[in-house]
Formats: C-alpha cells, sequence, structure tokens
C-alpha cells in the first residue's frame, strides 16, 4: 500500500514518522555543518548550547538543525550547503559568498553544539528567530523551536508566539547573551526547564 | 530483572488497545508515534512532558518555517544514488532498486528536493564505529545515499537489501531489515526522519520502532511494495515507495518550476 493514489486525494495520508537512530553519525552530519555564515560576514553570530534528556545528561546523539532568514529578513534561496566535490566525492564546504540559512550539527560527545550564521532580520510581526529542528535516538518524531535572540525587549513583547507562552517557560525560547556576537542556547527535551516546542498547524 | 520479548509484547499490546479505545472513543486517527512510547525504552527520557505550543500559520505567512532549505546539484553527486559504487569493488548482497514520488499532503510532487538515506550492510552492520554488531563489516559498502527529486518528486537508489540487526532494547530485540530516509518539503515545517522497510517481514510485530505507529494503516505506509515492473533484469529486485509529507505549507510556490 506504498503506491500512493493522486487523483484519490482520501488516499493521500502522511508517511509516519520514526527516529532518527543511534547510526546516522556518518551520514547526515558533514563538515562545517554548522558554518553558515559566508566568512567575514559583520553580522555574524556564534550559537552554542547542549541538548539535555530528563535526567540532566547531555545528549552525545543529537542532531539539531537550523533553518533562519538573513539580516534583513529575506528567506535564503541558495543551495551550496553540502557541496561536493564531483572528482572525489568530498565535502567541499560552503563557498564563504553565499548565505544558505541552513546548518545541520550533530552534537559532540559532551553533548555540546555551536554553530555560526547571521544574526536574522525580523519577518512580519514575529521577533527576529531561527526555527530548530532537533533529532535524536529514542525521539520518535523530530521536535521544533525557536531561538529568539536578545536586547530589543519591545519586539520580544510583541512576538506572536512568545506573548502567548507562559512566562515561567518564555525564557527557554530565548537565547543568553554571552558577549561578543556569543549566545547560549540549551535544549532540554524533558523535565525542570523543559524547552517549549512547537506544532504548526 | 530482564527485559523480555514477552514483557515488551505485552507493552506493545496494551499501547495498540489503547490506541483503539481512543479511536472508538472518538478521537482522530493517529498518523505518527507518540514521542513517549515506552516499549521503545530510549524515548522514556527523550520525550518532552509539556504539550507543544500549535501554531496555526494561515495566521502569518511570513513564518521562516513556512519556507525551505534549498539543495541543488552541488549538493549531490553523480554516483550518490547508487550505494553500490561508492567503492571500487562490488558490495556483497542482494541488489536493489528503491523508487517512488515525494508527495505533499495533497498528493502534489515535492520537486527538487533533498532525500537522503543510510542503512546498514547485507550482514546488519552499520559503517558507524559505535556500532559493534558482530557482524561483517563490508569494505565495498558505506550504506549512505542522497538525491533531488525530480519534476514529477521521483526519485531513485540502487543499493544492497540490508540486514536485520540486533540491539539492545530488550533481550533478543531486533529490528526488522530497513532503510533509513531524511526528506526535506517546500516547508520546513514538512520535515521528515522515518524508515522504510520490506514486505511481510516476521520481524514486524516484535519491534517497538515500527508498533510506535500505533495505527494499522499508518503503519503499512512505512513499508514498501516489490514492484516486478521496477526490477532490472539479471540485475536488481525493485520496491516502490511514495512518501507523503505532513505538515502545514505556504501557497505552492514552485509550481510550473
Ligand atoms: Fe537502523
Amino acid at each position: 500500500m506504498t503506491k500512493i493514489d493522486t487523483s484519490r486525494p482520501e488516499t493521500v495520508l502522511p508517511t509516519p514518522s520514526h527516529t532518527v537512530g543511534p547510526f546516522y553519525g556518518y551520514a547526515l552530519p558533514f563538515p562545517g555543518g554548522g558554518d553558515i555564515a559566508p566568512v567575514g560576514h559583520p553580522d555574524t553570530i556564534t550559537l552554542q548550547g547542549y541538548v539535555y534528556d530528563g535526567e540532566g545528561k547531555p545528549l552525545p546523539d543529537a542532531l539539531v538543525e537550523l533553518w533562519g532568514a538573513d539580516p534583513d529578513g529575506n528567506v535564503p534561496t541558495a543551495d551550496g550547503s553540502i557541496r561536493r566535490d564531483p572528482a572525489t566525492g568530498g565535502y567541499v564546504g560552503r563557498n564563504g559568498v553565499e548565505f544558505t540559512g541552513w546548518g545541520r550539527i550533530q552534537t559532540d560527545a559532551n553533548g555540546h553544539w555551536y554553530a555560526r550564521t547571521l544574526r536574522p532580520g525580523a519577518r512580519g510581526r514575529s521577533a527576529p528567530y531561527i526555527s530548530v529542528c532537533v533529532f535524536a535516538r529514542g525521539l520518535l518524531v523530530h521536535l521544533f523551536t525557536r531561538i529568539y535572540l536578545p536586547g530589543d525587549d519591545a519586539a520580544l513583547a510583541a512576538d506572536p508566539l512568545l506573548s502567548r507562552v507562559d512566562r515561567s517557560r518564555r525564557d527557554t525560547l530565548i537565547a543568553e547573551d554571552d558577549g561578543k556576537g556569543t549566545y547560549r542556547f540549551d535544549i532540554r527535551l524533558q523535565g525542570e526547564g523543559e524547552t517549549v516546542f512547537l506544532e504548526f498547524q | 530483572m530482564t527485559l523480555t520479548q514477552h514483557d515488551i509484547d505485552q507493552e506493545i499490546a496494551a499501547e495498540h488497545a489503547a490506541y483503539e479505545k481512543r479511536v472508538t472513543d472518538g478521537a482522530p486517527m493517529e498518523h505518527h508515534p507518540r514521542r513517549d512510547y515506552a516499549p521503545y525504552r530510549s524515548s522514556i527520557l527523550r520525550h518532552p512532558q509539556q504539550p507543544p505550543i500549535a501554531i496555526d500559520v494561515s495566521k502569518d505567512p511570513e513564518l521562516v518555517e513556512l519556507h525551505s532549505p534549498a539543495f541543488g546539484e552541488r549538493d549531490i553527486t553523480e554516483i550518490d544514488n547508487d550505494l553500490t559504487r561508492h567503492h571500487r569493488g562490488e558490495p556483497i548482497g542482494e541488489r536493489i532498486t528503491v523508487s517512488g514520488r515525494l508527495l505533499d499532503r495533497a498528493g502534489r510532487p515535492v520537486r527538487g528536493q533533498l532525500i537522503e538515506i543510510w542503512q546498514a550492510n547485507s550482514a546488519g552492520r552499520y559503517a558507524h564505529q559505535r556500532e559493534q554488531h558482530d557482524a561483517p563489516l563490508d569494505p565495498n559498502f558505506t550504506g549512505f545515499g542522497r538525491t533531488i527529486t525530480d519534476a514529477d518528486g521521483g526519485y531513485r537508489f540502487t543499493t544492497i537489501q540490508p540486514g536485520p540487526y540486533p540491539w539492545r532494547n530488550h533481550l533478543n530485540a531486533w529490528r526488522p531489515a530497513h532503510i533509513h530516509f531524511s526528506m526535506f518539503g517546500s516547508a520546513f515545517t514538512q520535515r521528515l526522519v522515518t524508515q522504510m522497510y520490506f514486505p511481510a517481514d516476521p520481524l514486524f510485530p516484535y519491534d517497538p520502532i515500527i508498533q510506535s505507529v500505533t495505527d494499522d494503516s499508518a503503519r503499512q505506509r512505512l513499508v514498501a511494495t516489490y514492484d516486478h515492473d521496477l526490477s532490472v533484469p539479471e540485475f536488481s529486485m525493485g520496491y516502490h515507495w511514495d512518501i507523503v509529507l505532513d505538515g502545514p505549507h505556504a501557497t505552492w510556490l514552485e509550481e510550473g518550476r
């Protein structure tokens, strides 16, 4: 039953999600996956943090994907995040000029991830944010969240999502300013300080 | 106390019965697993306990999540979708082709998007250092491929039939043979990572991962169909698997491309 008859819309039902499992590490991550910012761009920011489970233990096998607008709030349309070398099949990295807006990082053995990207501009009524998708062994369906950057309190207060989130949990969506354009954003999958996750409808 | 297959079978049956009861009582069909599915032990500490915050995308067409990252010819090589050609020699095992279409909920093709796959070799071993299953590695098989969907949403991979493999969820736990798939849609909200299975695998009832999809018809959508027309004479066995991405997305921007 896996040939879909598109002339019968009632038969077009979603393919179920599954966990990414423990062994994606030689397949999905690629060198420079978190080096999203074009080289030397003045709006470059560094994002970093840990992914924790319900016992507060860092996950050494989580996969984090980031997707964000450029500093003017425009959606990037350039491909080339995973550029390849047609001769060797290896990775040549981003070209350092174009901004693809998307990156993929596997947490290291300490459960830590980092990325260098561009400070996103605002779109619509939202305060500037970077969209995050988290995958892990044990996680049967990926999780969406957002990284909002601190600083512009008026914009954060007016954000349609943040204004709906309970005060006590709102800060899980706002990165911590560590100075020099570096921000800390931890992801807690469960328990105390659990990150606010999103469901798009 | 050792956790046995019998223990897990009972938990799987209880979860299945609980789902059937919810549907009988009027709850909607569940296309996806619940994240807190205890028979899969690794889920216990890795699922949120708070409900997610719902975002109605129709109220804000500007959301960046309604767009997708772009991938192109630069991001793949010509032989990425033929996993049997990534080394000098021929990999060991039964050669297969897996082909189908990437669609959205309205049945429209998702064009020009990235599909990635990874899998165990024919002996059931991944080319991953942390994988210590006592089965041989194949020097001619890594088990990882990429492709970009064509104008019809079509994709095609040539690979080797993966073997089933043991894992440590419980005593004597075995995963049915599967290929891991990762897909992008026309919106980031449609992102999907899942696993494709092969027809009539005897391990299905014992596996808490496929059983985490508690809806019987939804589970069937993870199983490819053997397609004799896709089999290549004297070369490979053919399987057909169409993929339907869930999640809302913006107006069909790609039309006419
Ligand atoms: Fe697997």
